[in-house]
């Protein structure tokens, strides 16, 4: 289950959120996020992204 | 390209670039990849570079510079300025870089040096046998190829997937990242001749907000805070948008930047067996400045060299590449964690602290930029505040750091 949503008109594609994902479950690919089944909604990488562009669906 | 190669180096950044020239100027085939299709865009960067350190590894070329630093002007919560100028004729001290055009200079020096350039093309998996690295898996125009590689050197910067594909964990926790904004300006009238530095934990919490110019009239705004100070309704972009309406109501914006710079420190691995890492990939970032470029390029410059070391010998097993773990450990390394034990002191100050700190170095005049003649300045006046750095000065004096990257 797709468990991130990441608002791709105020994403900046610059990868800090794929940093800081400890499971590994993102990719930056050209200009869009992709996010795979490893997710776990911990919410890290909305925490830290520098414009708000991910919310973490529970 | 080829299906095979001495060197696979994974992204065009600084780092990849001079690790790809190095290494094909000592003979090597070398193929260096870039997902992006236009190598240095989007810029996730601030732009600003040693003038001294930058001419080790590159000719510096009208084209991509923008502006030529005199100095830094630093304000303290309560607007106290602390002002480091060069004095000394010409003005050794900076530049501010165009990097859409500095990335790609540096990549055209590696495809000059013999190396294979392809951009538009993303490294998707290692190929792992007997827990050897032996190439990558790539992805170009939707297609997927295998390329062999007797070393693969990870310079896919702060998103860095390759170290995780070889089992180390780069991975980087809130409190170890700043999370960054910054505008491209026009009409903020600052000084062209200054970097700006703005400190306090309402503007920029655990962080700070730069002003560098461009040129013309032109800057670039910018902020950075700590990962975990961010996110509960107010993000990196929200503290310069305050910052900007509050100073710059007037100034217009030409180009929006993001982007997270690792402040962790050394990380424990940065080789497996046939893969090294470099720069962003690596965590080579200054924990202080957020300064990575010169890191990334010397790192990228050891790293080249001891590929052609351990290829030569017909070794490229984790005990061979210890080299390069040894060389830049001793090198950027140790700034990297002197300047760690700074960071960690001053991410823990109120603004009255900032202030008082702020106070103390009033008045000083600074004929040099080196951080650590203010960081000197600013223990002999506040002695039981910066208590935690006397082990700073010590390792400075031993190995002679310079801390002006
Ligand atoms: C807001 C901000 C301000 C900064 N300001 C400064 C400053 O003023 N001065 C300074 O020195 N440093 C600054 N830095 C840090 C500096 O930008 C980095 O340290 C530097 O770019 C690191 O270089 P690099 O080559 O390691 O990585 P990068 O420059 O990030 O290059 C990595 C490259 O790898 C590519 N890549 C990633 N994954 C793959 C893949 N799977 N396949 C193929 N290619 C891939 C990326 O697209 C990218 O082009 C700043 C950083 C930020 C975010
Ligand atoms: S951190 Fe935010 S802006 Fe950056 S790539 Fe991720 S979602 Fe986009
Ligand atoms: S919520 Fe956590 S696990 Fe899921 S993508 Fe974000 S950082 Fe990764």
């Amino acid at each position: 289950m797709v468990t991130i949503n990441v608002n791709k008109f105020k994403c900046g594609y610059c990868g800090a959120c794929v940093s800081v994902c400890p499971a590994g479950a993102l990719e930056l690919v050209e200009t869009w996020i992709e996010v795979n089944e490893l997710c776990t909604s911990c919410g890290i990488c909305a925490k830290i992204c520098p414009v708000g562009a991910i919310e973490v669906k529970k | 390209m080829k299906n095979e190669y001495d060197v696979v180096v994974i992204g065009a950044g600084p780092a990849g670039s001079i690790t790809a020239k190095t290494a094909a100027e000592k003979g090597l085939s070398v193929l260096l990849i870039e997902k992006r299709q236009e190598i240095g865009d989007p810029v996730r960067c601030a732009e600003g570079v040693s003038k001294v350190w930058l001419r080790k590894h590159i000719e510096p070329d009208h084209r991509w510079i923008c502006a030529d630093v005199k100095g830094s002007r630093i304000f303290a919560p309560d607007g106290t300025m602390i002002e480091m100028a060069e004095e000394i004729a010409g003005g050794e001290v900076g530049y501010v870089l165009e990097r859409k055009i500095f990335d790609r200079a540096l990549a055209y020096e590696a495809s000059k040096a013999g190396a294979d350039v392809m951009v538009k093309t993303r490294a998707t998996d290692l190929i792992i046998e007997n827990n050897f690295i032996k190439g990558v898996k790539v992805s170009h125009l939707g297609q997927s190829y295998d390329i062999k590689a007797k070393i693969v050197i990870g310079a896919d910067g702060v998103e860095s997937k390759v170290g995780r594909w070889a089992g180390i964990d780069t991975a980087i926790k809130p409190a170890d990242i700043e999370t960054c904004a910054q505008y491209l300006m026009s009409g903020t009238g600052i000084d062209q001749n200054y970097c700006y530095f703005y400190l306090g934990n309402d503007v920029a919490p655990a962080g700070y907000v730069w002003i560098f110019p461009k040129g013309n009239d032109m800057a670039n705004v910018g902020i950075g805070i700590m990962g975990n100070k961010s996110g509960n309704g107010k993000h990196a972009i929200d503290y310069l948008n305050d910052f900007v309406n509050d100073k710059y109501p007037d100034a217009k914006i030409l180009e929006v930047d993001v982007g997270g710079v690792p402040v962790c420190g050394s990380i424990e691995k940065t080789i497996a067996n046939g893969l090294m890492l470099v720069g962003d990939a690596a965590r080579q970032s200054d924990p202080i400045t957020g300064g990575g470029i010169i890191n990334a390029m010397e790192a990228g410059k050891i790293a080249g060299e001891v590929a052609y070391n351990a290829i030569s010998k017909g070794d490229v097993s984790a005990n061979a590449l210890n080299e390069y773990e040894i060389k830049w450990r001793e090198t950027i390394g140790r700034e990297i964690d002197n300047s760690l034990i700074v960071k960690d002191t001053f991410v823990k100050f109120t603004d009255k602290e900032l202030n008082s700190l702020g106070h103390s170095l009033e008045g000083v005049n600074f004929s040099s930029m080196s951080l650590i003649e203010l960081l000197y300045a600013l223990f002999k006046a506040n002695k039981k505040l910066l208590w935690d750095l006397r082990i700073l000065f010590k390792n400075v004096v031993k190995y002679e750091l310079d801390f002006e990257r």
